[in-house]
């Protein structure tokens, strides 16, 4: 048996050399320090998306895009389909736990300061598939069809309406006609199923390569240290199995909330039906939304709703080129005001979702 | 002088190369942008629609009607007059719905109050709701878009 393993080994490596790959994997080690913790946010970003392909691929099964027969189909899967109510739930909650751990991830390496070089482009990959993570988000929560997620789409793609010169173009080719109707169902279909995972994985490729080639990022403290008192553990087996642990967990924590908090499909959505109370978008859009609804009609000549895109969109380019402005100062410490950036960054985020929640 | 000859023999062919791969760019993705946007549907104007018979509305409620492919919305002021107004909210495209506790128009999706003649009285609307003529012939009603 060992022998036929050996052989099979050699097979391959004859052709395509992986004793070097081997190798390099069993020398990766990865820093232990009080901040380790945050270096799991990643593979659980990783993992869940896993999870979503997966149950995402389960659902196609059976979903019919179509303003007939989207609601019927998703119905469908959690009233007749063996653990089709699972499998939604799951999608669901792990969209959700999904960004939360994006968003975990991302400010855990913003305060680490991760970002820094030479990993400059790992964090601009990372920014782009945070961005790529909201449009799934955006695109999968119409596709029930329901009441909820018609008027929430309509809202989230008016906005695109309140650009200048283009805006009503735009909002034609995202809706595909003036209205969200089936036609906008279709093309959110196509993004969610199609097109963003295929861009989505090429870019997560790169990023995990861009990881894998430069492994992980210490904290600048350790500049500091004497080269003996940083502590490393190796990335296999120990590492790995950490992470496979967590996983483990996470799938748990999945499984109960898919079981004890199935995902509500609310009322099939009727375009000649008044907006029901309490319209709001998913959580991770609340800031946004929040925002929009505190700026008065007009801010300066500009359109309130345009007025906010405007400085979301400037924000949100500033962030992602971070590592290209954050300098050293003078004394050669790392730039404080990032750290106070970043805070103000993280307290208004939480500030307007828990108003969001608040006031309606 | 052949040097310099050659150097922008040289140059002028990168160009037409870059001409020409630009060329080719822009004839790629003009078809596809062309194609994602939405051919426009020609769609008969609505100039008028019959909503229903008086007796089918209370006085104090608001029905909302198909107007064209748009929602419109009937209200039957408490005096048993005949209001009508579009149905979408000047904001972000909401629909609106008549609430009898306030006895105003009210949209959902950010709390915008619209009076009983349409105008934008509270919230994020920027704009009056826009009117449509009620027309009461015998006992049936006819809604049109004034002018
Ligand atoms: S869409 Fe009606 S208040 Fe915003």
């Amino acid at each position: 048996m060992a022998k036929f393993g050996e052989r099979l080994f050699n097979w391959f490596d004859e052709r395509y050399k992986i004793r070097g790959f081997i190798e390099f994997m069993s020398h990766k080690s990865v820093p232990q320090h009080r901040h380790s913790i945050w270096y799991y946010f990643g593979g659980v970003s990783l993992f869940l998306f896993i999870i979503q392909v997966v149950t995402g691929i389960l659902l196609l099964l059976y979903y019919r895009v179509g303003e007939d027969s989207s609601y019927e189909s998703v119905q469908f899967i959690v009233s007749k389909v063996k653990f089709g109510w699972l499998i939604r739930s799951i999608h669901s909650w792990s969209a959700n736990l999904m960004i939360l751990a994006v968003f975990i991830h991302m400010f855990s390496v913003y305060f680490t300061k991760a970002y820094r070089k030479p990993r400059e482009l790992t964090w601009v990959t990372g920014f782009l598939l945070l961005i790529l993570s909201l449009t799934f988000g955006f695109s999968g929560y119409l596709l029930p069809w329901n009441e909820l997620a018609f008027f929430a789409t309509k809202v989230g793609t008016e906005i695109i309406g309140s650009i200048p010169v283009i805006g009503k173009e735009l909002l034609i080719i995202v809706r595909g006609g003036e209205d969200v109707t089936g036609a906008t169902l279709s093309r959110f279909f196509g993004l969610h199923v199609a097109i963003l995972p295929g861009i989505f994985t090429v870019i997560l490729f790169i990023h995990l390569l861009f990881v894998q080639i430069q492994g992980m990022s210490e904290p600048p403290e350790w500049e500091k240290l004497p080269p003996e008192k940083r502590k490393y553990i190796p990335f296999f087996p120990n590492f790995l199995l950490r992470d496979l642990l967590l996983w483990l967990i996470i799938l748990n924590i999945l499984a109960v909330l898919a079981v004890f908090f199935p995902w509500d499909l609310g009322k099939k959505a009727d375009p000649f039906a008044p907006a029901p109370a309490g319209i709001k978008p998913e959580w991770y859009f609340l800031f946004m939304y929040q925002t929009l609804k505190l700026l008065p009609p007009k801010v300066l000549f500009i359109e309130g709703e345009f007025f906010g895109v405007l400085i979301f969109t400037v924000a949100g380019i500033l962030w992602m080129l971070v590592p290209f402005w954050d300098v050293k100062t003078e004394k050669g410490y790392r730039n404080r005001l990032i750290n106070y950036i970043g805070l103000f960054v993280l307290i208004y985020m939480i500030t307007m979702t828990i108003l969001g929640y608040a006031l309606s | 002088m052949v040097q310099e000859h050659r150097s922008s023999r040289r140059n002028f062919l990168n160009y037409i190369l870059g001409f020409g791969f630009l060329g080719w760019i822009i004839s790629v993705l003009y078809p596809i942008i062309r194609y994602i946007i939405p051919p426009k549907i020609p769609e008969a104007k609505v100039k008028s629609v019959k909503v229903g018979k008086v007796g089918d509305f209370n006085p104090g409620t608001g029905t909302i009607f198909k107007f064209g492919n748009k929602p419109g919305i009937l209200i039957r002021l408490e005096t048993g007059e005949f209001r009508a107004f579009s149905a979408v909210c000047t904001h972000l495209d909401c629909t609106v719905q008549y609430r009898e506790d306030m006895k105003a128009i009210w949209c959902a999706c950010h709390n915008g109050v619209y009076d009983l003649n349409g105008r934008n009285i509270s919230g994020p609307p920027p704009r009056p709701l826009e009117a449509f003529r009620v027309i009461v012939r015998g006992d049936e009603i006819y809604v049109s878009k004034e002018g």
